[in-house]
């Protein structure tokens, strides 16, 4: 299926990463349990303990089959909790060469659906599948209408997948191979359009549908809603390509590598480039020497819907992409009042429209104040989708449920609206918001 | 800068909480934020952000309003002295400058009175609501001498401004929470309240200390021929003017040259900044031209129909007389009190133009029939976008019954 996507834009940002890539490992590693949303996590270790790669960190409270494993074998460092004694962050000292925990996979090709779910909750792959609608760890219950895997990224300085993959063909299509035996409609392979592709011309078993237009054409969730969108009661599971190699090489090896390639990114780096990494590698000694001088903000993602980790933070679970930019901690004398040749937007109530940057530094400065809403029609152009954002922004500010679920609110995820978020007049949390009101919804719908 | 900047600094602590003027906060805020832009940083997701925020948006809302301002002043002093002094008046531009000279003196109260009126209430609701001074009313306090007439005593430009600021707007929770447009909303109190002094022949155009200068606007011109027993005589006379060499022919009419409210009389300054507000993306151009295509609709209509000499006014003529095209760019536009989704908008700006043309026509006491229209259409503008809602949340319905 083609799809052409006309409302989004792209927002290009200068330090994209340089099609080289090294392996690199830290001392430290990391999972974050905040990173899989509305998760309520139970330890199944203490600072001290030594892990396999592959071994049990912690598992789902609600559903204790769900194992949450350890990408490399160590000593269990820290662990790190926030406020109420959340738990943030299990931090593992890394042996100098992994050992991993070995799983029979022998004749799993035999096994039936629950068979083949216990395995993917034991040696912690199911942690790699995510569920829409609400955006979580898949309910372990109910199982997918579909499965969609975004094979490009359109966010800015975004990895190049097709640069990443490429030499994993085998691992991809066994990868696609399981996890489809899970479901009885069809695995949504999407790709870039406008890219020629060679990777996944060959990939068997699947459903290739073409995009074509700007940011957010490469978010899975508007694919999913041009291709088989999401109804109330549905469940459609979304998986990125690198997971998708996880359990192909998990199902060729018995061993749970999540081994993965990150784009490190952004102005404030020397050199951008790729790193063969685990995952939740140490970003510090990941950058050491590659960073330039100011004050920076280093982002695990990308800069419209990543997080901010420390200097010697580790990276998020999912993400596959790191962005360092300039903190933008300054005030700006008449700022909202000078012709602005430089000042990024997309409006064009600044003079920097009519001499356009090619490739743009941005900083992490708001430019104004939060205020209600005033301006309209800025978000409609912003959503491909049949959806009416401000609509649906609104009915959350007032916790109206049965008005977000008749608006779409099953359909999107929070980084589906990222953009409404970086353009806002009134500078609202957008995304903030949406998850505010998905959270609300899944609380009434269980 | 720096200078500012540190003196700023100094004085911050008194405001934040646990300083004497705690209280205060808001209006310090306010002064803090116009001279710089803050030290914020995003704390939320989405890391980096748009340069824009609302007060470039006012800013430029207000920057599109100065071509309307700056001929309207001019034109005040156009219109005096073409009856005072004729001599007066030169085609070189110390004419120019007189004119508009004599025209800023007698604005420049108003706006003074306009801001200084509004801006307290503002204020002063801010600091006892505990938010911050939002710019919306930046945009309202240059709207509101634009579109009154430059006789309009002082006081009922203050009156109206506080009727307009705390019944259209801060009752409803401030900026962004009002339904009508607070700009027109004064004007529709202060044509409502003190209908003498915003109607007749002797309020449009400045009397200076003579009291002897008249000047009736065109629509009030056109509405003499609609009365009972009208004399043909009158008829032609009147008609006439709006001939290619009368007074309010449609080249005078399209360039200004017409007795009316202050910024609303010159369609090119209008389209000046109706071009500044469509270049910068501000203005929705849905609004702007559907409801320029009602108005054309409506107009041809009676053009068509011909039933007294006021409908038979060209159509092109008709849109350019009275507040008509101000209203559609500058009124009907404001994002807050208009249709929010975009179908709505075509909806909605295309009734403001035909009702507004409507009104003007069919009951000639009301002039500003625009102004009307679009109050109106301000009511009924959450009714349209209900309608547009609807119909996708139909559709997401019908996907699962298929």
């Amino acid at each position: 299926m083609e799809v052409k996507i006309s409302k989004g834009k792209n927002i290009s940002l200068k330090g994209s990463a340089e099609k080289v890539c090294s392996e690199f490992l830290s001392a430290t590693y990391s999972v974050k349990p905040v990173n899989f949303h509305g998760l309520k996590p139970k330890l199944s270790v203490k600072v001290g303990d030594s892990v396999l790669a592959g071994g049990s960190l912690f598992f789902d409270k609600e559903f204790e089959k769900i194992q949450f494993v350890s990408p490399v074998s160590g000593i269990v460092e820290k662990i790190i909790r926030g406020e109420k004694r959340k738990l943030l962050e299990i931090v593992i000292k890394a042996n100098k060469k992994n050992r991993y925990k070995k799983y029979n996979i022998s004749g799993y090709k035999k096994y039936n659906n629950d068979k083949l779910k216990e395995l993917f909750f034991e040696s912690g792959l199911w942690s790699l599948i995510k569920q829409r609608p609400f955006s979580t760890v898949a309910d372990p219950v109910k199982l997918p209408k579909s499965i969609f895997i975004s094979c490009f990224d359109s966010s800015p300085l975004a990895p190049d997948y097709d640069f990443i993959l490429s030499h994993k063909e085998k691992e991809f299509q066994k990868g696609i191979d399981v996890i489809s035996s899970f479901c009885n409609g069809k695995v949504h392979m999407n790709v870039d359009g406008d890219a020629d592709s060679d990777f996944f011309k060959n990939i068997e078993g699947v459903q290739l549908n073409k995009f074509h237009g700007p940011h957010p054409a490469g978010n899975v969730g508007i694919q999913i809603h041009h291709i088989d969108p999401i109804n109330k009661g549905d469940v459609v599971w979304v998986l990125s390509p690198q997971s998708i190699i996880t359990i192909g090489n998990f199902f060729l090896t018995g061993k749970y590598e999540n081994n993965k390639t990150i784009a490190v990114t952004g102005s404030e780096l020397k050199k951008p480039k790729y790193f063969n990494v685990f995952q939740g590698v140490n970003v510090f000694e990941l950058l050491k020497g590659n960073l330039k001088s100011g004050k920076k903000r280093f982002i695990s993602g990308n800069v419209l819907h990543g997080d901010t980790i420390e200097e010697n933070g580790h990276i998020g679970f999912f993400e596959e992409q790191i962005t360092v930019i300039p903190e933008g901690d300054y005030y700006e004398l008449f700022g909202w009042a000078m012709p602005g040749f430089k000042k990024y937007s997309f409006s064009r109530a600044f003079l920097s429209s009519l001499f356009p940057q090619k490739k743009l530094t941005l900083d992490t400065n708001m430019h104004g104040e939060e205020r209600a809403y005033v301006v309209s029609g800025q978000y409609e152009n912003l959503v491909p989708m049949d959806i009416f954002p401000v609509q649906l922004i609104k009915s959350i500010l007032v916790e109206d449920i049965e008005l977000m679920e008749k608006l779409g609110i099953y359909e999107v995820a929070p980084e589906d609206f990222a953009l409404c978020e970086f353009a806002c007049t009134s500078k609202m949390p957008v995304q903030d918001i949406l998850r505010h009101g998905l959270d609300l919804v899944k609380k009434e719908c269980s | 800068m720096s200078f500012l900047r540190n003196t700023l600094n100094k004085i911050k602590p008194h405001f934040l909480k646990g300083g004497k003027l705690e209280k205060l906060y808001p209006a310090y805020d306010a002064f803090e934020t116009f001279l710089f832009v803050p030290n914020h940083t995003t704390i939320t997701k989405c890391h980096v952000r748009d340069s824009i925020d609302l007060k470039r948006t006012m800013g430029t809302v207000i920057l599109a309003l100065i071509p309307c301002l700056i001929f309207g002043c001019y034109n005040i002093g156009y219109q005096y002295y073409s009856q005072f002094d004729p001599s007066f008046i030169t085609q070189n531009f110390n004419g120019f400058f007189n004119l508009f000279l004599y025209g800023l003196m007698k604005v420049f109260p108003m706006i003074v009175v306009s801001y200084g009126v509004g801006l307290s209430i503002e204020f002063a609701f801010a600091v006892f609501r505990k938010h911050p001074v939002n710019e919306g009313y930046l945009v309202t306090g240059m709207l509101i001498p634009l579109i009154f007439p430059i006789d309009c005593p002082l006081w009922i430009v203050a009156l109206s401004v506080v009727f307009a600021v705390i019944i259209g707007k801060e009752v409803f929770g401030g900026t962004g929470m009002n339904i009508l447009n607070p700009a027109l909303l004064a004007r529709g109190f202060a044509f409502f309240a003190y209908p003498t002094k915003l109607s007749g022949d002797k309020v449009w155009v400045s009397q200076g200390s003579t009291d002897t200068i008249s000047g009736e606007t065109a629509l009030g011109e056109l509405a003499t021929l609609v009365k009972d027993n009208v004399s043909e005589a009158h008829v032609n006379d009147v008609l006439s003017n709006f001939g290619s060499d009368g007074s309010y022919s449609l080249l005078n009419s399209f360039l200004g040259f017409i007795p009316g409210s202050i910024g609303e009389t010159s369609v090119v300054a209008v389209l000046i900044g109706a071009g500044i507000l469509l270049l910068t993306g501000l203005g929705s151009w849905r609004i702007m031209f559907s409801a320029l295509i009602g108005g054309f609709f409506m107009a041809s209509i009676f053009k068509f129909w011909g039933a007294n000499p006021f409908m038979e006014l060209n159509p092109i003529h008709q849109l350019c007389i009275g507040g008509f095209m101000f209203a559609i760019v500058f009124m009907a536009t404001d994002p807050v009190s208009a249709a929010q989704t975009n179908t709505g908008k075509l909806v909605y700006g295309f009734l403001c133009g035909f009702l507004g043309i409507m009104i003007r026509v069919f009951n000639p006491a009301y002039p500003e029939g625009i102004m009307l229209a679009i109050l109106f259409m301000n009511v009924m503008a959450p009714l349209i976008d209900h309608y547009v809602v609807q119909a996708s949340i139909k559709r997401r319905m019908n996907r699962i019954n298929i």
